[in-house]
């Protein structure tokens, strides 16, 4: 998990009287991590050492003067360029004191900003567009600057890193990519968002040859683009290409649009935000947040006292955040490894690469999955109620008093009015008054309103960590299967808890549960499969599957023998809603270390049951092929392999005493020499693959060679 | 044992061309193929499918659609409305009869041989002729219909079936009555449009099969000409049909490359009542099946530019000579012609249809074994010689002298002898003595003196060069045969010419007495490459079914060598190969190698070293490469075959002992095709 530190002040400046944006025109890193120049946004430079938190030298121009742009570090002269009064282009090392008796040029154009990669040249970027290498501007200063933009077209932003910069014509978004070795430069055209919008930060880095955009909307939508480097060049970048874009967050951003913030990239899964509201916070307040992108979790966050100007800059990890009246350094992490990436199993999606039957594609879909149509009361409901609604701080509010009846309406209410493309991340205070209303109140409970809130999405175990205890406390299984199914970040500990309390209900008890449909119905395919026919799927006969398990016994008796004891097997140990909820269980993420310790707890007789039930999923995968193929949510066969191998590690030496597991190890068996087998086929495949790339291939000889041939 | 700088040339970019149309005679065993550039080519099916004569009398947009054998005599028909009869001996056309009908789709001709009956397009009669000892001559014009197509005789010779646009027409010859059979037209948008009856097959029992472009095979009953069967066999053409000898089987071509055989079986075993049932389908091409015979046990067709020969055996048990597919990708005639090489000068010759590219190669100076070397000097053209003699007669054979200074051509009509000044990039054409006018063989002598022309009645012409002029020296006859004469081989002391024929000849002249020196004992396959050897003057041949002699011209006997061969007999791998050797030459630095070379490797036969055992691994060189060196002795044998070079047009030897191999690589001229019909195949 990614973490802030604690943060400490490098400086405080004095906000100038109403003005909305920051002191702070630029920080650059200076000759290591641990430096930074500050250029604030009237007439000084200041060189801080971060770690001490001391500035170390600072430069100021005439009064009168203005900088207007970002001061940077030329690391290969040891120099600081910065340009006043946007013509005048100031150069000076660290011993000048007085800036005015340093080395100044006043070039012919206006310059937006001074750029200077990572040891590489500096470079200037004109108002209009163009690009100059520092060094032959300066060897002639006064050297005609040509207009690339066009007329209406206008620099909004520009990155570091690599050299791009962002212009704005009407409505549409341009991003400018220049090289500077060769020089060329290429355009991309930014896909629209909504309109009105235009992107509010620009962040570049460079990665795996590729320069990765990052950019943040008003309406909380990040979007990552790569650009090779390599990426052939249009001639005279005439040409506009447009960007091809991935979201990577929508961040919930409330009603308003957004007005300053910025996203950056920490590491290839990580971005921080600055000026986006918190998803539980209320509004108002300003945050600080790391996203991981590739959970779509909010990972770290911090309240920054003062108003945020939507800037954030960061220098080998360490945040570079104004807000209020200072400039704060937070020290961040970003472990790679995180915890779910690097042991966990992630939480399998339905990938599409099922087998479909021929008969399906032959004769068309016929279960098609019917659309949820909304139906025309619901609609109406809505609008009358829209006229007395509550907003979410009074629901919050009338949770926290009022009676489980009322309360349920309301949050109903409050639901159905909601647009469900508007994110709502005040949803997650409202579980979280309803939660901590009932473990403070015994006799409150509001299962109704809970089950409506899980499936919004907007919740997840981190944001509300009591709630599916205070499920497993009040034994409210279908909402345990609703988090399960929602949240992406249980706890191994709870799960084992769930998964306890699942095994230890008794069928009786199950039946009467109502659970979620599609996880019974799964249930109920499996066990009417089980009588009925297992029909044939593209020509593929379970029968001779099983034989082929059998491991090749060439006894018929033995034959005969080992599908005797098979086929009890194939009854299902658990009732249908009882195996739906360990379904849910096994879909889970989870990893396998956390896991173990969790698991030993369990009783052998949990363990048996458990084994048994796993074991009949095993077999009904494996000699049924279809019944992996329907559209609904299930274990996959991977799944319940990793469980059987981690009840079989964390009690091998309970089952092989216990005489009730004898049969059940005994049946196991097969299925780990059948794996075994798989594997080592597969080995020998992969011995024939590697041979084959070894295969030297047929080089192309062209059209004439001249060889050397030996014979002997 | 040694090593050789290689020259590797894929720059030479012969077409062959495509296949239009067979003639199988099964009297000679002999096959006629007519290509798409008028060329005619005879394969012997006796004779391991070997090409013994090649008859260029092609010019452009001239193009043969029928080729009909009446006994031994060949004859053709094309689109300019001409039928003409080759003259087998002498390799050119003997004559050409104007039909007067407009282009011919098809000549066919009754099985008693005496009437040669043709199709005229335009006016669309089916016109008869007689043949005559020594022409034909029109007889009668049976009456107008619609274009015709296609024709076959009934094997009695009283009925023609006549395959045309819509319908099949069946003529009495005699009383010249007809009755139509109307031929349905494709189904969907195909409906509009007519329906080609590609091809008729007329039975004995008065069964018409006939193949269409709407992708029917259909059976009638010729008698009461009712529809018996139809086989629905693809989407596009059905272009061509062909019928065993004994009428059991039937195969059809089709514009998707496919082969689809029908056999005449009784539909119950031990019931007599039999049907045409569809039985297989063959896929070996990939494109259009314009031409296809069916011999006792072997489906030839060719299209795409190759000649395929598929043995149709029910049940294949083992690998066997008989059971193999055969593809011939190279004429094998035309592909010792096309490639001519200046050994001294280090220059080649390419030969086309229509021009010669006289091509100097390039230069590496560096070494290093097992390496492709950097090239210094890159090959460049020199000349490019287009030929407009004649008309637009297209090149037969052609000729490099070893220096490099003189370049012989000749065409079907006439012969162009040209002396290069490369210095000085002059060309000049030499006049020639009146005596060298037919000629299919040409080739210098090693100083370059000399120019041998194998010419008519198996005689060849020596004609002497020196700076200023050339003439006449003598012509060199023997008095065996009088097939042509399909190998010049002069030794390299300019003492002997070896020749040989497709009588299966081989003659050795004495160039210094002008005689006949001797022949070597006639063997019964053909010879296929035939070489003197510089030093020891014996005479190596390799003849179609892949054997080797060895034959001393001062002893006039086999040598000890080629005796012991026979007596061990060659490796079964060896005799298997599918190519003839195709050119023999001799390494002067060591006398005891004999190079050779066939399309898919090249070999070098070191006589010092013992004859491989029929057990032993013949193609050995992997391994003996990972042996010691002393090891390696010990299981060396003699034949050293190198298959780093595939589809070898040529390899020489040039003087400095560096190799050129000339590669025309199949998948080349495959992407030059025309593309072949689209097929929608699963998931594209």
């Amino acid at each position: 998990m990614a973490a802030l530190c604690e943060g400490y002040t490098l400086c405080v400046f004095v906000p100038a009287a109403n003005r909305r944006s920051s002191e702070i025109k630029g920080i650059e890193e200076e000759r290591d991590s641990d430096h930074v120049i500050v250029t604030d946004s009237s007439r000084s430079v200041t060189l801080y050492k971060v770690s001490d938190q001391k500035p170390l030298g600072s430069w100021t121009v005439k009064q009168g003067q203005l900088l207007t742009c970002a001061a940077v570090f030329n690391k290969q002269t040891n120099e600081y360029v910065a340009v006043s009064d946007n013509k005048v282009i100031r150069i000076w090392k660290e011993d000048d004191i007085i800036l005015d008796k340093a080395f100044k040029a006043t070039v012919s154009a206006d310059v937006w900003s001074v750029h200077c990669a990572h040891r590489a040249e500096p470079a200037v970027l004109f108002q209009r567009g163009a690009v100059r290498l520092l060094d032959s501007l300066l060897s002639a200063p006064q050297q005609p600057i040509e207009d690339v933009l066009v007329q209406d077209e206008a620099i909004r932003s520009r990155t570091s890193v690599v050299f791009t910069h962002h212009t704005q014509k009407r409505d549409y978004h341009f991003l400018y990519l220049q090289r500077l070795k060769p020089n060329s430069v290429q355009k991309y055209r930014l896909e629209p968002e909504e309109p009105g919008l235009s992107p509010l930060s620009f962040w570049a880095s460079y990665r795996d040859k590729n320069i990765c955009l990052l950019y943040l909307y008003p309406n909380g939508h990040v979007y990552q683009s790569l650009v090779s480097v390599r990426a052939p060049v249009a001639d005279d970048g005439a040409q506009v290409v447009p960007l091809p874009r991935d979201q990577l967050l929508s961040l919930p951003v409330g009603e308003e649009l957004l007005e300053a913030a910025s996203a950056i990239f920490l590491d290839d899964a990580h971005v921080a935000v600055v000026g986006v509201p918190h998803p539980s916070a209320g509004p108002g307040k300003d945050f600080l947040c790391i996203w991981n992108t590739n959970f779509q979790t909010l990972q770290a966050a911090k309240e920054m006292a003062g108003k945020l100007y939507g800037q954030l800059w960061s220098f080998s990890s360490k945040l570079f955040i104004p807000h209020g009246k200072a400039l704060s350094v937070i020290p961040f992490s970003c472990p790679r490894s995180s915890l779910a990436s690097a042991l966990g199993k992630l939480k399998q999606s339905k990938t599409s690469t099922v087998v479909s039957s021929w008969n399906t594609i032959l004769h068309g879909e016929e279960a098609a999955a019917p659309k949820p149509v909304e139906s025309r009361k619901t609609r109406t409901t809505r609008k009358t109620q829209s006229s007395l609604s509550l907003t979410i701080d009074q629901v919050q509010d009338l949770i926290k008093t009022a009676p489980v009846e009322e309360v349920e309406k309301e949050v109903q209410g409050l639901l159905s009015r909601q647009d469900p493309k508007d994110p709502q991340p005040s949803l997650g205070q409202l579980a979280m008054a309803l939660v901590s209303r009932s473990l403070a109140d015994p006799k409150f409970y509001s299962s109704r309103a809970l089950t409506q809130l899980v499936p919004t999405r907007y919740l997840s175990h981190s944001v509300c960590p009591d709630l599916l205890p205070l499920a497993l406390e009040k034994r409210d299984y279908f909402l345990c299967q609703l988090c399960l199914l929602f949240f992406h970040d249980i706890p191994e500990a709870v799960t084992c808890a769930c998964l306890k309390a699942f095994i230890s209900l008794s069928d009786a008890d199950a039946e009467k549960l109502s659970l979620e449909p599609d996880s019974v119905s799964f249930m109920e395919m499996l066990l009417s499969n089980e009588r009925g026919q297992t029909g044939l799927q593209n020509g593929f006969s379970p029968a001779f599957c099983q034989e082929d398990r059998t491991d090749a016994v060439d006894d018929p008796k033995a034959k005969a023998k080992e599908k005797k004891k098979a086929s009890p097997q194939q009854t299902c140990p658990v009732g249908k809603h009882k195996a739906a909820l360990i379904n849910e269980i096994l879909q889970t993420a989870y990893s396998e270390a956390l896991l173990l310790p969790h698991l030993k707890d369990f009783s052998s007789d949990q363990v048996v049951l458990f084994l048994r039930y796993l074991e009949f999923l095993y077999l009904r995968y494996s000699t049924d092929g279809s019944s992996q193929t329907h559209g609904y949510r299930s274990p996959s066969l991977n799944q319940v392999m990793d469980w059987v191998c981690m009840l079989l590690d964390a009690h091998f030496t309970v089952l092989v005493m216990s005489p009730v597991a004898k049969g059940l190890l005994l049946n196991l068996q097969p299925f780990v020499k059948s794996q075994v087998r798989l594997f080592s086929e597969l080995g020998k495949i992969e011995g024939s693959l590697q041979e084959l790339s070894k295969m030297k291939m047929k080089k192309d000889v062209g059209q004439y060679s001249i060889e050397v041939i030996e014979l002997y | 044992m040694g090593e050789f700088k290689v020259h590797r040339v894929r720059f030479f970019d012969y077409m062959p061309s495509a296949i239009r149309s067979m003639a199988f005679n099964s009297q000679t065993e002999r096959l006629a193929v007519a290509r798409a550039d008028g060329a005619v080519e005879i394969f012997n099916f006796a004779d391991n499918y070997f090409q013994e004569k090649q008859i260029i009398a092609g010019r452009d947009g001239r193009s043969i659609e029928a080729l009909c054998w009446v006994g031994c005599r060949l004859f053709s028909a094309g689109l300019d409305g001409e039928i003409t009869e080759y003259d087998l001996e002498n390799l050119r056309p003997r004559y050409s009869i104007e039909a007067y009908g407009g282009p011919i789709w098809t000549i066919s001709s009754n099985s008693q041989g005496m009437q040669l009956a043709q199709a005229g397009c335009e006016d669309g009669t089916v016109k008869m002729f007689e043949v005559l000892e020594d022409r034909i001559q029109f007889q009668t014009n049976l009456s107008r219909q619609k274009r015709i197509i296609s024709l076959s005789w009934h094997p009695s010779g009283a009925q023609i079936a006549a395959g045309m646009m819509d319908m099949i027409k069946i003529f009495d010859s005699e009383t010249q009555a007809t009755h139509r059979l109307l031929v349905d037209r494709g189904v969907g948008t195909s409906k509009s449009q007519e329906v080609v009856v590609w091809s008729v097959a007329f039975l004995s029992d008065h069964t018409i099969i006939s193949g269409d472009s709407a992708g029917k095979v259909q059976i009638w009953d010729g008698l009461t000409g009712t529809l018996i069967r139809t086989h629905l066999v693809t989407k596009w053409d059905v272009l061509v049909l062909a019928v065993s000898q004994d009428e059991s089987s039937v195969i059809a071509g089709t514009s998707e490359g496919t082969i689809v055989q029908f056999q005449f079986l009784s539909s119950a075993v031990g019931q007599q009542d039999k049907l045409w049932v569809q039985t297989r389908t063959l896929k070996n091409h990939s494109h259009d099946v314009r031409a296809l015979v069916h011999t006792d046990t072997a489906v030839v067709s060719g299209m795409d530019t190759q000649l395929v020969v598929r043995p149709l055996l029910d049940k294949v048990e083992k690998y066997s000579q008989e059971s193999a597919l055969r593809k011939i990708a190279f004429p094998h005639l035309l592909q010792k012609n096309l490639v001519s090489c200046a050994k001294k000068a280090g220059l080649l010759l390419f030969q086309f249809p229509d021009h010669l590219e006289l091509w100097r190669l390039g230069e590496s100076d560096r070494n290093t074994p097992g390496e492709s070397l950097p090239v210094k000097r890159k090959p460049e053209k020199l000349i490019q010689l287009k030929t407009k003699l004649q008309g637009e007669d297209h090149i037969c054979c052609s000729a490099l002298s070893p220096c490099g200074s003189w370049l012989a051509y000749a065409t079907v009509a006439a012969v162009r002898l040209y002396r290069l000044q490369l210095s000085s990039n002059n060309v000049s054409i030499q006049k020639l003595p009146r005596e060298l006018k037919s000629v299919h063989q040409l080739c210098f002598s090693s100083d370059s003196c000399r120019l041998f022309a194998s010419s008519s009645f198996s005689s060849v012409v020596v004609v002497a060069l020196d700076q200023t002029d050339c003439k006449y020296l003598h012509t060199l006859k023997h008095k065996s045969s009088k097939q042509p004469i399909h190998i010049l081989s002069p030794s390299e002391d300019g003492q002997w010419l070896a020749t040989a024929n497709t009588d299966c000849e081989i003659h050795v002249f004495n160039l210094r007495k002008m005689k006949l020196h001797c022949s070597v004992p006639a063997y019964s396959s053909c010879p296929t490459a035939v070489s003197i050897h510089p030093t020891s003057g014996n005479l190596v041949s390799v003849h179609a079914d892949q054997q080797i002699f060895e034959f001393s011209l001062k002893q006039k006997e086999y040598s000890e060598w080629s005796r012991q061969l026979q007596r061990q007999g060659l490796h079964p791998l060896w005799l298997q190969r599918d190519t003839p050797v195709t050119q023999i030459t001799f390494n002067p630095n060591n006398p005891a190698h004999i190079m050779l070379h066939d399309v898919f490797m090249f070999c070098i036969i070191d006589q010092s070293l013992p004859l491989p055992e029929a057990k032993s691994k013949f193609y050995n060189q992997r391994i003996l490469r990972s042996l010691p060196e002393p090891q390696r002795l010990r299981e060396s044998h003699a034949f050293k075959a190198c298959k780093n070079f595939q589809h070898l047009l040529s390899v020489n030897l040039l003087e400095d002992l560096s190799l050129v191999v000339v590669e025309r690589p199949l998948v080349d001229i495959v992407s030059q095709l025309p593309a072949p019909v689209r097929q929608k195949l699963f998931a594209t």
